[in-house]
């Protein structure tokens, strides 16, 4: 039952994180308390790890640049990908990482920066870790659809006024 | 010149949704609730079978019933999910939306005459048609108290020597009302013992909240004397796709064919081609779906409450419709001053009889962003009608 209902929680919140634990009780015939205490707990385990604008960067005026770079490396005995994962995810300036199945390690994904600042960060902070084989550095062009959410065209009701 | 329009046609009212779009659609930045149909696109793997269907030039008509391989997947899913057998080559046609099934149902049905019962409020085609086929329509007036579903006594009540047909849509459009097995089955209980037919509108049978929905085909004795209509438009959001079709034993439905077979020829091609993949695909976009809607039922059912606007609660579609009998005005009266204080849209309850005057129809078949809003302003707008008549 728990479960089931986190996971209801989460879904929503996932899709609109600005709704209250009052608007999520009614969605879900629940106490606000009760999805209020649920939240809390969530956020205390990590199982809810923040709330975020979605950002259209790309209408702002803003030109920096998003980068996605695929990582080789030599995982070390006893601590698997684990440690790399850590001395590469404290940097700032990576948005986010993964580890990969198939023909590379690591996918780190970077914040918006310069040409100049992403240079500058692979090859005097990435490529001179000593696990690290080799890098393959990739520029996002344009962002067409990100969370879930389509960034080009934005959604317009189609439907007449009223209809029976 | 001479008057060259029928009579019959001249006496049917035009709908009364018109009047309140006319306004409606004059108001620019409108919040709308007042739209019949679902929010959703239709599901991308459809619309790509569509697609695919063009670029194939599969642009011919089909044959009469439809295309036998959407007959076979329409006669296996209703089998599946409602455990109902209809043979795929004699006992179905393939039609234009819901709505051309209904029309040619009656028409097959009724003589000069003939008594057609329906409860009401109903959706807003069933009096026309009827009309239209020359029928005598009968309507029961139901209400709140019994949460709009249709009972024994009224049924029994409304019953002449001449009543061939009854016409019902649960869940209804615009109530929400759902029946059960137990109320159906004393439905079947009077329709047989006074030997009439049933056409049952089920286009929004996945959209049952309460529990798996429920065919009055499904009692026994009853699939013999009943044409079963659902469709595309709600289950799988479908609405401009115009498909949907009738269920009904050979010997009946070879009638309903001959007039479509006229009238219509056949549904459109395309349409038949991306309903297939619906189909063969789509349980998970009407379980999404289907999720959204209820959590959106219960939201509008708390803002009611918390209003202390009246109102039953619905299971099913994606309607609510609550009382505003307080207010003392005519539904119409009321989703005008509404319109105009607000610039929020519903539909007056008396648009789908005259018993709904006492409501309005809210649709959720909207965001949850856009229904708080609209339920913001709604409060403030029952808050300033409350102050006035003090």
């Amino acid at each position: 039952m728990e479960k089931e209902i986190r996971k209801k929680i989460l879904e929503i919140l996932e899709k609109d994180a600005r709704l209250s634990a009052k608007d999520i009780a009614s969605m879900l015939g629940y106490e606000a308390g009760e999805i209020a205490a649920e939240i809390e707990s969530m956020e205390k385990e990590s199982l809810i790890c923040g709330y975020h604008a979605f950002v259209n960067w790309d209408k702002t005026d803003d030109d920096r640049i998003s980068a996605l770079i695929e990582l080789k490396v030599t995982p070390q005995r006893g601590n698997g990908f684990d440690k790399i994962a850590e001395k590469i995810y404290q940097f700032p300036e990576v948005e986010s990482l993964y580890l990969m199945s198939g023909g590379y390690d690591f996918t780190v994904m970077l914040k918006k920066a310069t040409m100049k600042e992403i240079a500058l960060f692979v090859s005097s902070k990435l490529a001179i870790i000593d696990e690290v084989q080799s890098t393959a550095t990739h520029i996002v062009l344009v962002r067409y659809k990100d969370h879930g959410t389509s960034f080009i065209e934005p959604h317009k009701d189609l439907r007449m006024v009223v209809t029976p | 010149m001479r008057d060259f329009i029928c009579e019959k046609i001249k006496k049917i009212k035009p709908s009364g949704i018109r009047r309140l779009f006319d306004i409606a659609n004059e108001i620019p930045d409108v919040i709308s609730l007042g739209v019949g149909e679902p929010d959703f696109d239709t599901p991308w793997h459809v619309r790509e079978e569509g697609i695919y269907a063009l670029q194939k030039g599969r642009t011919f008509y089909t044959s009469n019933s439809g295309l036998s391989e959407l007959r076979e997947e329409i006669c296996k899913n209703i089998k599946r999910k409602y455990g109902l057998d209809y043979d795929s080559n004699s006992e179905i046609v393939v039609t234009i939306g819901g709505s051309e099934a209904i029309d040619i149902a009656l028409r097959a049905l009724v003589d000069p005459g003939d008594e057609v019962v329906y409860p009401e409020p109903c959706f807003v085609s069933y009096q026309p048609c009827i009309l239209l086929s020359d029928g005598v329509p009968v309507p029961i007036e139901l209400s709140a108290e019994t949460e709009f579903r249709l009972t024994p006594d009224r049924l029994e009540a409304a019953i002449t020597k001449k009543t061939k047909v009854l016409l019902m849509s649960y869940p209804s459009n615009p109530t929400g009302a759902i029946m059960d097995m137990e109320d159906l089955e004393k439905i079947a209980e009077v329709v047989k013992k006074h030997d009439l037919i049933v056409i049952t509108d089920e286009i929004y049978s996945e959209l049952s909240y309460k529990g798996p929905h429920v065919s009055i085909a499904n009692i026994p004795g009853m699939q013999e004397r009943t044409i079963l209509i659902n469709g595309f438009s709600k289950a799988y959001a479908m609405t401009g796709w115009r498909l949907g079709y009738a269920l009904a034993p050979a010997h009946i439905m070879e009638y309903l064919l001959k007039i479509h077979q006229f009238a219509i020829m056949s549904a459109p091609t395309v349409s038949q081609y991306a309903a297939v993949a619906a189909l063969r695909e789509g349980d998970k976009d009407i379980e999404m779906m289907k999720g959204s809607y209820d959590q959106r039922r219960r939201f509008l059912m708390e803002s009611f409450r918390e209003m202390g606007l009246p109102c039953f609660e619905p299971y099913g579609a994606f309607y609510v419709f609550p009382d505003i009998s307080e207010f003392g005005m005519t539904s119409e009266e009321f989703c005008t001053a509404l319109l105009k204080a607000e610039n929020v849209a519903v539909v007056p309850g008396s648009a789908f009889g005259e018993c709904g005057d006492r409501h309005v129809r809210i649709s959720y078949a909207y965001s949850v962003e856009t229904l708080k809003e609209a339920m913001k302003r709604l409060a403030r707008f029952i808050e300033s009608m409350r102050q006035k008549t003090l």
